[in-house]
């Protein structure tokens, strides 16, 4: 069976009036069926602008999009970034949906809830107003909002964040797609918001069955919802594994880095400092020689960390990391 | 690891000036703009020392001269003066009433604008109503109104020119210290003990200055405007001293005989109008925040 | 030298909403509602919440930046609590603020050296020549370079305006910091940078740190006393160690169940909140927690619970003493 979505050496450039900035330098990896990956970095990584390309929701002008996005549905599979307009029309929203940041500003604050709601399903389905409208309630309890028929006619502020949020997901699940990608859905809501909501994306996917591609820069929510990660540096993935492979045994430097850059709730521990990771991201315009992180890599070895970029290297069983040090590294800090 | 931390990212360094400049120098109507206010000045500053007439000298046997027919360039008026050093000496007059208002209105726009937007409240709404009222007088009437009252004079015209003209800067800085008053580094200022003076000079209105200098390019041109309306209706600068507007007055009279009396200081006036539009129009897409990413 | 460096009594911030309608009754926005603790000198006191609870408001009010409506603020041994803008100017030396937008808070047209170099001018402290030594050395002590006076803001990273904005708090060698959210809006390995440049900075200059967050475990890797807030009250106050070990508050123990955990194998979830946070416009009454504590009884919707100590240092405000509550795992 092949890999629902199969993305292949993507590369998204952007022409400012600075120059030609690579937000994305050859990016590949699959997805199956049923699965959630984590895109882990942080800024520069690329990794919102990943998840754009897919929906090929980036700007026309100013930018080109090169590689190929292999979407699988049902039997026949297409390559995303070479259909027609109309074609992929109907694959956004109802094949692949997207929820982002902040619900405020992704939700239409003019036009309330349900309307929106039925909106998405019309745009797909062929049924009535009320159909869609019975629809929408159905799925605005689905994600767990009480009063669900009552909800449809409330505005967007009318509404607390995780509400909103909830509005959203909703709204991307009414057509039921294969694929729900996640942009950072939880990072402006509360803490407490934001555990029930990843709650409700993981009751979801259980009972749909659809693959998620969860894009976020907090480990913590990494490890609660995640099958399998990639990490993301600079444009690239820099490593990629099961989750609890990756937390357990981080090959790459940059992500051993991130996770003692992560303070964790243990009690008893003392305060102590973290162990940081020195220096900036690079400038996506001047990124170093060989190895986009040498410069604040501990393990950095001249002539050979910076000659030429690294692939991405086998350390075990579905475990990549883009390393050639790897091996030292891994007993050096065992 | 201080010195990683320090690393700058490097091609950020491109200041915003030259981006502002590479924008400006888009925008072709604008440098023409520049490039005739730069002749203008430059012309009526040291013109009248190169020309050989003065404009005063009069010499009735050449009077009416045509334009190109004999010794004065674009010809004469009706006591033999030469336009051009008329022109140029009206020029004086007028560029400088065009400055000097502007300045005049600059700042006094500023100040009420500033203290209102920054103090808010009751003093803000009196403040900007004031403004809204007097806004509400036509420009002309108010205009003639006060140049009646008032001995006519260079002064005392462009104190009634740049009376004219303040409301609208007043208001420009209002709405952008009103918004700038929140931010972050205003609020930074306030904790550090900063005084309200302090915290309104050097912290907001240099934040402001973009949409103040389009504002005040744009009021020379009205400033312009406005005295030759006023001239040429008799309440402005009195002859003999020449403007551009009571030049025009005194060609009406033999504007079918001797056209060329009202052509010459009617093109100088649109050609500086129009010059200080194109230069704040340039100027105001070229200092365009929204289109700096900070 | 142990000072009380800040003690804070009774405060309340209340805001007075517009009227919503012609005739109707102005609103009341109770961002702090009767909060009092005391920072001792040196120390690192930690204010957890989440949004509506008035962490922010306290940061802005403890330094005088608004207006009480009652309670006292005492620093160093000073009522500041009615002091006029004149007063306050000499005592804000003293005491400074970091902010949580390190885009927001730096004048973007100033050069970085005059934006540190502000509080000397303010204060009339420096010759023009002790003030570039001052800067460089305060551009030094937060990691960057003296070169970088010359440079204006936008040159610069998230992580690194953090650190000019640090600069120019501590220039002026202030005993107390405010810091506001000082690492949200930064990248997660930059968090951990700044936490450490900030602990490294309150060793060397003696500081005692007010540190505002959101997230639990950032807090807890920095304070040596932790303040829970939820709706402009205070819930729980304890030392670090005794408020991981043994929470006495159900809203505590509801942050640290909701946390995400950075280790896989514990996903495990325990109880978490249902609902979300009540407008602070309409408290509810009673314990303003009850209404999504797993553990709230009747009583909790009638009287409000007292903020007490039940082991030394350990305070809470909550009606039932006899819950064993669950800390992080």
């Amino acid at each position: 069976m092949t890999a629902l979505l199969d993305v292949h050496d993507l590369r998204v450039r952007f022409h400012s009036d600075d120059g030609v900035v690579p937000a994305v330098n050859g990016v590949s990896f699959s997805l199956e069926a049923g699965e959630t990956v984590a895109l882990v970095g942080e800024s520069g990584s690329g990794k919102s602008v990943t998840s754009l390309a897919i929906m090929r929701l980036t700007p026309r002008s100013g930018c080109e999009v090169g590689g190929k996005i292999l979407f699988r549905d049902g039997v026949e599979r297409s390559d995303l970034l070479a259909l027609p307009v109309e074609a992929m029309r109907a694959v956004r929203g109802n094949r692949i949906s997207m929820i982002f940041q902040e619900p405020m500003t992704s939700l239409n604050p003019v036009k309330t809830v349900g309307e929106q709601i039925a909106e998405a399903i019309l745009c797909h389905r062929a049924i009535s107003r009320a159909a869609a409208l019975d629809r929408a309630a159905e799925l605005l309890d689905l994600v767990g909002i009480p009063e669900p028929r009552k909800r449809l006619e409330n505005y967007p502020h009318h509404m607390s964040g995780g509400m909103r949020q909830r509005a959203m997901i909703a709204m991307a699940l009414s057509c039921e797609p294969a694929l729900l990608i996640a942009d950072e859905p939880t990072t402006a809501l509360d803490v407490t918001v934001q555990a029930q909501i990843l709650e409700l994306l993981k009751r979801l996917q259980e009972r749909t069955g659809m693959a998620v591609v969860f894009i976020t820069h907090n480990l913590g929510v990494v490890a609660e919802i995640a099958d399998r990660v990639m990490v993301m540096y600079a444009g690239r993935i820099v490593e990629q594994a099961e989750v609890r492979d990756l937390f357990a045994r981080p090959r790459m430097p940059y992500t051993r880095g991130l996770l003692r850059s992560v303070p964790n709730l243990v009690p008893g521990r003392g305060r102590r400092r973290f162990e940081a990771v020195p220096g900036n991201v690079p400038d996506p315009m001047h990124l170093p020689k060989g190895c986009s992180f040498h410069p604040r890599c501990q393990h950095f070895l001249p002539g050979l960390c910076d000659a030429a970029l690294p692939a991405l290297d086998v350390t075990e069983d579905g475990h990549l990391a883009r390393c050639v040090r790897w091996r030292e590294v891994a007993s050096v800090e065992a | 690891m201080s010195d990683l931390a320090a690393a700058l990212p490097a091609a950020r360094e491109k200041p915003r000036r030259s981006r502002a400049l590479r924008r400006f120098l888009r925008h072709r109507l604008a440098i023409l703009g520049a490039i005739v206010i730069a002749v203008l000045v430059l012309g009526t500053a040291f013109g009248p020392h190169l020309i050989p007439y003065d404009d005063l000298h009069i010499d009735i046997r050449h009077r009416f001269q045509a334009p190109f027919l004999g010794p004065h360039i674009l010809g004469s008026d009706q006591l033999g003066r030469d336009l051009l050093a008329r022109l140029l000496m009206a020029g004086r007059v007028s560029l400088t009433v065009g400055f000097s208002a502007m300045a005049l209105s600059t700042v006094f726009g500023t100040l009420i604008g500033a203290t209102a937007g920054y103090y808010g409240g009751w003093l803000g709404t009196v403040l900007m109503r004031f403004v809204d009222a007097v806004l509400c007088f036509p420009t002309i009437f108010l205009l003639l109104a006060l140049a009646a009252f008032v001995q006519p004079s260079v002064l005392s015209i462009t104190l009634v020119v740049a009376a004219t003209a303040w409301m609208e800067v007043a208001r420009v800085v209002e709405g952008q210290v009103r918004a700038l008053r929140d931010r972050d580094f205003a609020l930074a200022a306030q904790v550090l003990g900063a005084s309200d003076t302090w915290i309104v000079f050097r912290e907001l209105l240099p934040n402001a200055i973009a949409p103040i200098v389009v504002a005040a390019t744009l009021n020379v041109a009205r400033a312009i405007l406005l005295e030759s309306y006023v001239s040429f209706l008799g309440y402005g600068i009195q002859p003999p001293v020449p403007s551009w507007g009571n030049m025009l007055e005194n060609a009406q009279e033999y504007l079918s005989t001797a056209p060329w009396l009202a052509i010459f200081p009617g093109l100088a006036i649109t050609l500086a109008v129009t010059s200080f539009n194109f230069l704040g129009d340039g100027l105001r897409d070229a200092l365009d925040p929204r289109l700096d990413i900070a | 030298m142990s000072e009380r460096i800040l003690e804070v009594r009774d405060i309340r911030r209340w805001y007075t909403l517009p009227r919503r309608s012609f005739g109707g009754r102005p609103e009341t926005l109770k961002a702090v509602d009767g909060v009092s603790f005391a920072i001792e000198s040196g120390e690192v006191l930690g204010l957890v919440g989440e949004s509506g609870s008035g962490k922010t408001t306290i940061g802005r009010t403890v330094l005088r930046l608004n207006p009480v409506t009652s309670g006292k603020i005492v620093f160093r041994g000073r009522d500041i609590t009615t002091l006029t803008r004149a007063g306050m100017r000499p005592i804000r030396r003293d005491m400074q603020l970091i902010f949580q937008d390190p885009f927001a808070s730096l004048n973007p047209r100033m050069t970085v050296g005059r934006i540190v170099a502000a509080p000397l001018a303010i204060h009339g402290a420096s010759s023009p020549a002790e003030s570039r030594e001052q800067v460089a050395a305060a551009l030094t002590m937060v990691g960057l370079l003296p070169r970088h006076a010359a440079r204006y803001p936008h040159e610069f990273s998230g992580g690194q305006r953090q650190r000019i904005g640090i600069a120019r708090a501590l220039i002026l060698h202030p005993a107390f910091l405010v810091a506001d959210e000082p690492v949200s809006a930064l990248d997660v390995s930059i968090q951990a940078q700044i936490v450490n440049l900030l602990l490294d900075l309150k060793d060397r200059l003696g500081l005692t740190i007010l540190f505002i967050a959101h997230d639990l475990a950032v807090v807890g890797q920095i304070s040596d006393r932790i303040a829970v807030m939820y709706l402009g009250k205070l819930m729980e106050l304890a030392p670090t160690e005794t408020l991981f070990a043994n929470p006495r508050h159900p809203y505590t123990e509801a942050l640290f169940a909701a946390a995400p955990v950075p280790d896989p194998a514990r996903r495990s979830r325990r109880v978490l909140l249902s609902g979300d946070i009540p407008s602070p416009l309409t408290p509810p009454s009673g314990c303003v927690f009850r209404t999504r504590c797993p553990y709230a009884i009747g009583a909790c919707a009638e009287q409000e619970p007292a903020f007490r100590e039940v082991e030394p240092g350990h305070f809470k405000a909550c009606l039932r003493e006899e819950l064993t509550l669950q800390g992080p795992s």
